[in-house]
């Protein structure tokens, strides 16, 4: 039961890179003329929100290879990419508010970007309720997988109902729209610190989905010793 | 005889627990099987997965000729399900449940068939009255009227005398006489010794998730089922162990 | 009965499957009433609510009508989803119509297309009540296209929530944590549309928002019919 030599790596190669990347913000990036230090949330901020959702869409993915091949694997796999994202997620939107404040003046927007992402929190906080709601394990596994799809399927769908309203989020990267406000160029060392970030972002997803995977896995070892043992 | 169900090595879980291990089980045309076993010994899941309404994780299925569950269509055709649960519309008439049922298995000569079964069952009288104003004796009797509409072979019942008081399952057993007499194999669990004795030509007993043995009732004495049952138990414990069941 | 004497076909056709769950949903109804009536009653107490607790003004009104009236089909239609699955689990007649020999498909939409009509009946009472009520008339063929295509959307995923919630412990409550999350998308684009219809706004405008009811009821039908089956398979 000990931990793969490959997963002890990952987990000192993940710290390492974290303490990089926060330096990187801290000390390589420049400080922003107009924002100034709060901006320094961004990089972590968008990191975070991307990964969160390629985290879902992993979800949603593992579902459906669940209800086509029927391994358990796939559930586990959905279940960890669920939880992993919903605590990215939960920081993106505490990140995204930390950010609004002194910009904005306001702890919260109802703007297209930072609803969806809420909206997109309660519909998998609503999976894990779903799932706790259901006793038997199998069931559990089959409807986990129905609302994990069901539920990355509604979000693109949101997002283009809200979008469609006027948005005061800031449009960094495509294009620039004036009446956007707190938008800002990004340097060559503002784009390198993003992209590390979000690299370092991605290994930190890897490697607590896989804790989360093992965690699973020790889980499910102990229930089988259990039913044995009462035999 | 032809050989009608047949089970081979069949394994269900729910999740780590094993209900049904390697669970063989085989019966033949005509016969009237009673599934003798305690509660959570397995008789509803094996049940429930001969009616195809649940997947085994491991094992073979067969019924009339037809595979479940890649089979599933037909196998359902041939199979007439009785439950503890009435599968009934209280806000139908039983003549509107039999015509819904009968239209859901595609059959074409409904009103005729429907009169029949209706007689057969003694609720031709009350046939456009609602069923949530039938007696749960009443209810059982439409519901196996219900399930013998489309003429199954087999006819699965999963402890039909259930909440019935001593007339309404002396009326269910006639029924079920006259219904096992037109060749018609019959599977039902029960634990209700006495009554079961008297209608079954042969009983297996399933304990932990196994059939560990079937006697038919020509070999059995009279009043002697239920001390077959706990001879079996008793000898599966290892002697001395404790039973667990009625 | 002799064997063959009654002819039956493989499977049974879907078409005949689908229109049998559909006819006995209606019939049960017609003599229960219990469903319709429900959430009848409470949709016309959720829009007495919302006149005492939102000060509405003549002129405030217009501009809110049209969430008021969604947000009352919404609730009301979640009741309703509610009721109808919970039917099938408690009487095990969900196994009755799994035992019989028809696609599951076809189980899913005799389920959502008589839910579906429930719905619009609801909607095509309060409409009227709500007019008589606030003095103004608000049907008009458009709102009434927008009902049709809003609570298409809103059942079609409804009813395979509700599949899965009915069976979970927690059955009543979870129906709309499962639900609302999720309908959203349909929700905002039935407001829209039918607050550009209320307020005359020109018709390009709203074609968007019908624009995206279309492709919102294709992409969860498609996707619930799909799936349904691991719902109710064990």
């Amino acid at each position: 039961m000990n931990k793969p030599k490959a997963l002890k790596i990952l987990d000192i190669v993940t710290v390492v890179l974290v303490l990089g990347a926060t330096a990187m913000v801290f000390f390589y990036a420049p400080l922003e003329r107009v924002m100034g230090a709060v901006q320094k949330v961004f990089y972590f901020h968008v990191a975070v929100a991307w990964v969160g959702m390629v985290s879902f869409f992993v979800a949603a993915v593992a579902g459906i290879l669940f209800l086509i091949k029927k391994n358990k694997k796939w559930d586990l796999v959905e279940v960890a990419a669920v939880e992993v994202g919903i605590v990215f997620i939960f920081i993106t939107i505490v990140t995204g508010s930390i950010w609004a404040r002194p910009i904005w003046n306001t702890w919260w927007t109802w703007d297209p970007r930072l609803t969806t992402v809420t909206i997109m929190e309660l519909v998998y906080i609503a999976y894990v309720m779903l799932r706790q709601g259901i006793d038997d394990p199998d069931r559990q596994a089959r409807f986990g997988a129905v609302y994990a799809i069901v539920g990355f399927l509604s979000v693109p769908l949101t997002f283009f109902s809200i979008r469609i309203f006027r948005t005061i989020h800031p449009v960094v990267i495509a294009g620039s729209d004036p009446s956007a406000v707190g938008t800002f160029d990004m340097t060559p060392a503002m784009l390198q610190t993003l992209l590390v970030s979000i690299f370092v972002f991605s290994i930190l997803f890897v490697d607590l989905v896989w804790h989360r995977i093992r965690l699973g896995n020790l889980a499910n070892k102990v229930d089988e010793l259990k039913y044995k043992l009462q035999d | 005889m032809e050989v009608i169900i047949e089970v081979r090595n069949l394994v269900k879980r729910f999740g780590h627990k094993q209900v049904l291990r390697k669970l063989d089980f085989t019966v033949q045309k005509g016969e009237f099987v009673a599934l003798l076993g305690s509660n959570g010994a397995g008789k509803t899941t094996l049940l429930r997965i001969l009616s195809s309404l649940s997947k085994p994780n491991y094992g073979e299925v067969q019924i009339g000729g037809y595979y479940l569950p890649g089979q599933a269509a037909q196998v359902r055709r041939k199979l007439g399900v009785v439950s503890h649960l009435p599968l009934l519309y209280g806000d139908l008439s039983a003549e509107e449940n039999l015509k819904f049922y009968s239209a859901l298995y595609g059959l074409v000569d409904i009103q005729k068939n429907m009169a029949e079964i209706l007689n057969l069952v003694g609720l031709y009288k009350r046939r456009k009255d609602l069923v949530r104003t039938f007696s749960r004796g009443m209810q059982q009797r439409l519901a196996i009227g219900r399930a013998i509409l489309h003429d199954p072979e087999v006819l699965l019942l999963d402890e039909p005398h259930t909440g019935l008081d001593q007339d309404a399952a002396n009326m269910l057993d006639s029924l079920l006489q006259q219904i096992a007499t037109r060749g018609r194999t019959i599977v039902m669990t029960s634990h209700d010794f006495p009554r079961v004795a008297n209608l079954a030509t042969r009983f297996d007993v399933l304990y932990k998730g196994k059939i560990h043995s079937s006697k038919l009732a020509k070999d059995l004495p009279q009043h002697g089922l239920l001390e077959y049952y706990q001879s079996i138990v008793e000898e599966i414990d290892g002697g001395g162990g404790k039973h667990n069941g009625e | 009965m002799e064997e063959g004497e009654n002819i039956m076909e493989n499977k049974t056709s879907f078409r005949k499957a689908m229109f049998a769950i559909i006819w006995k949903d209606l019939i049960s109804e017609l003599r229960g009433k219990e469903l319709i009536s429900a959430m009848l009653v409470f949709a016309l107490l959720v829009i007495f609510i919302f006149n005492f607790a939102l000060e509405l003004d003549p002129k405030t009104r217009s501009s809110l009508t049209a969430g008021i009236l969604w947000v009352t089909i919404v609730f009301a239609g979640n009741l309703g989803l509610n009721r109808s699955m919970a039917v099938e689990k408690d009487r095990g007649c969900l196994d009755g119509l799994l035992l019989a020999p028809v696609d599951r498909t076809a189980v899913y939409f005799g389920k959502s297309i008589a839910n579906w009509i429930f719905m619009l009946i609801v909607a095509l009472i309060v409409l009227p009540v709500y007019s008589i009520l606030y003095n103004t008339n608000i049907i008009s063929p458009a709102l009434l296209l927008i009902i049709f295509l809003g609570s298409e959307g809103y059942i079609a995923i409804g009813t395979l929530l509700a599949t899965m919630s009915i069976q979970a412990r927690t059955r009543d409550i979870l129906l709309p944590i499962l639900l609302f999350p999720v309908i959203l998308p349909v929700l905002i684009a039935s407001v829209k549309a039918s607050a550009g219809i209320l307020n005359g706004f020109p018709f390009a405008d709203i074609q968007t928002w019908i624009n995206l009811l279309i492709v919102y009821d294709i992409v969860f039908t498609s996707v619930a019919f799909m799936v349904f089956d691991a719902v109710v398979e064990e």
